[in-house]
């Protein structure tokens, strides 16, 4: 049993971090943005996998490259621009906010406010159409007082 | 209101038709021979990224100056062929680049990407070497500044050094007389006008 809990623990560790000890910056700091941006790009090899986790040897290189750019004072924001720059919106796992991804973003949110407003609309609807109660008329009123046994309401005449 | 109504359970159907409209567009694109993993390269029509790549040590076919820079792209239409001799899809396309260069129609220039200089002479020693100006990208500087993300892939370059046309995959007869030959005459007309 202990050594197939092992064995799992072997392989989760494997799988959780495909950057190699000898990759890492020296710098705590660095290393933390690197990886962060490494898991914002896709492994353009593997296509469904970061790069931050993929045993490509291409996506080895490009840690490597997000590393010495970072190392090399430029933000988060720059190296994921660099990719972008020669692979395109692609490369992003998260898509970016344009007008090609607009219809992405928001057709849920449309999607949902179109339901909201439908379901509005005909609660509203349903309660205009809600059947208006006439009160009893006298005739009524004596009757339901002899079954129950009380007074009718005196009433202004 | 009472007409609009009486259709409306039809919507969902029309979102459903829509949907499989746009998404068996898709799969009849791919099953009509496009490759569902091409990226299209956002590189079109801009200037090849700087490079100035190391020659090959102890080349098999001996070149005065050797090497691959950006300025070495100016003044003529080539093509740049990222490969590396552990590829196997440029093995299958090696003979039509050879006889691409036999032809004399454009000089190929190779990028020899994650490559061991040992293997890449043996490998142009046994298969032929095509090569007008090698270099080499042992850690793919070069490849990822072109958007490469597998070998081989081909690239197009005009005159001025600018990216022109990105094939991906193995240069075949088929693309380079259908697609590669027309495009090389049209970019060398255009370099010749003043």
């Amino acid at each position: 049993m202990n050594v197939v809990a092992l064995a799992f623990v072997a392989l989760f560790a494997v799988n959780a971090m495909a950057v190699e000890p000898n990759e890492r910056l020296a710098d705590p700091a660095l290393e933390a943005r690197a990886r962060d941006v490494s898991q914002a790009l896709r492994c353009v090899v593997c296509q469904n996998e970061t790069i931050d986790e993929s045993n490509a040897e291409l996506a080895k290189d490009m840690r490597m490259l997000v590393r010495e750019r970072i190392a090399a004072g430029d933000s988060n924001q720059e190296v994921l621009d660099y990719m972008v720059a020669r692979y395109g919106d692609f490369v992003l796992l998260k898509p970016r906010f344009n007008g090609e991804t607009i219809v992405l973003w928001l057709g849920p949110l449309l999607l949902f406010g179109a339901g909201a407003a439908a379901v509005l609309r005909r609660v509203r609807k349903a309660s205009d159409h809600a059947p208006t109660v006439a009160p009893l008329s006298d005739a009524e009123q004596k009757e339901l007082a002899a079954l129950s046994g009380t007074a009718p309401p005196e009433r202004p005449s | 209101m009472a007409v609009k109504s009486r259709f409306v359970f039809l919507l969902p159907l029309a979102v459903v038709l829509i949907l499989i409209a746009v998404f068996g567009k898709r799969l009849l694109d791919v099953a009509g021979g496009e490759d569902p993993r091409l990226l299209k390269s956002v590189l079109l029509d801009t200037p090849m990224p700087d490079m100035d790549l190391a020659a090959l040590p102890g080349r098999f076919k001996t070149m005065p100056d050797d090497g691959l820079a950006t300025a070495d792209l100016k003044g003529q239409v080539s093509l740049v062929n990222v490969w590396g001799s552990w590829c196997v899809a440029c093995l299958a396309e090696h003979p039509m680049l050879v006889e691409i260069e036999k032809s004399g129609a454009v000089p190929i220039h190779g990028i020899d990407w994650r490559d061991t200089p040992e293997a890449a002479n043996a490998w142009l020693a046994r298969h032929g070497d095509p090569y007008a100006r090698i270099g080499l990208d042992p850690r793919s500087h070069t490849a990822i500044a072109l958007g490469v993300t597998g070998a081989p892939e081909s690239f197009l370059v005009d005159a001025n050094g600018v990216i022109r046309y990105k094939y991906i995959g193995p240069i075949t007869p088929e693309v380079w007389s259908s697609t590669l030959q027309p495009m090389i005459a049209q970019l060398e007309q255009e370099a010749a006008k003043p």
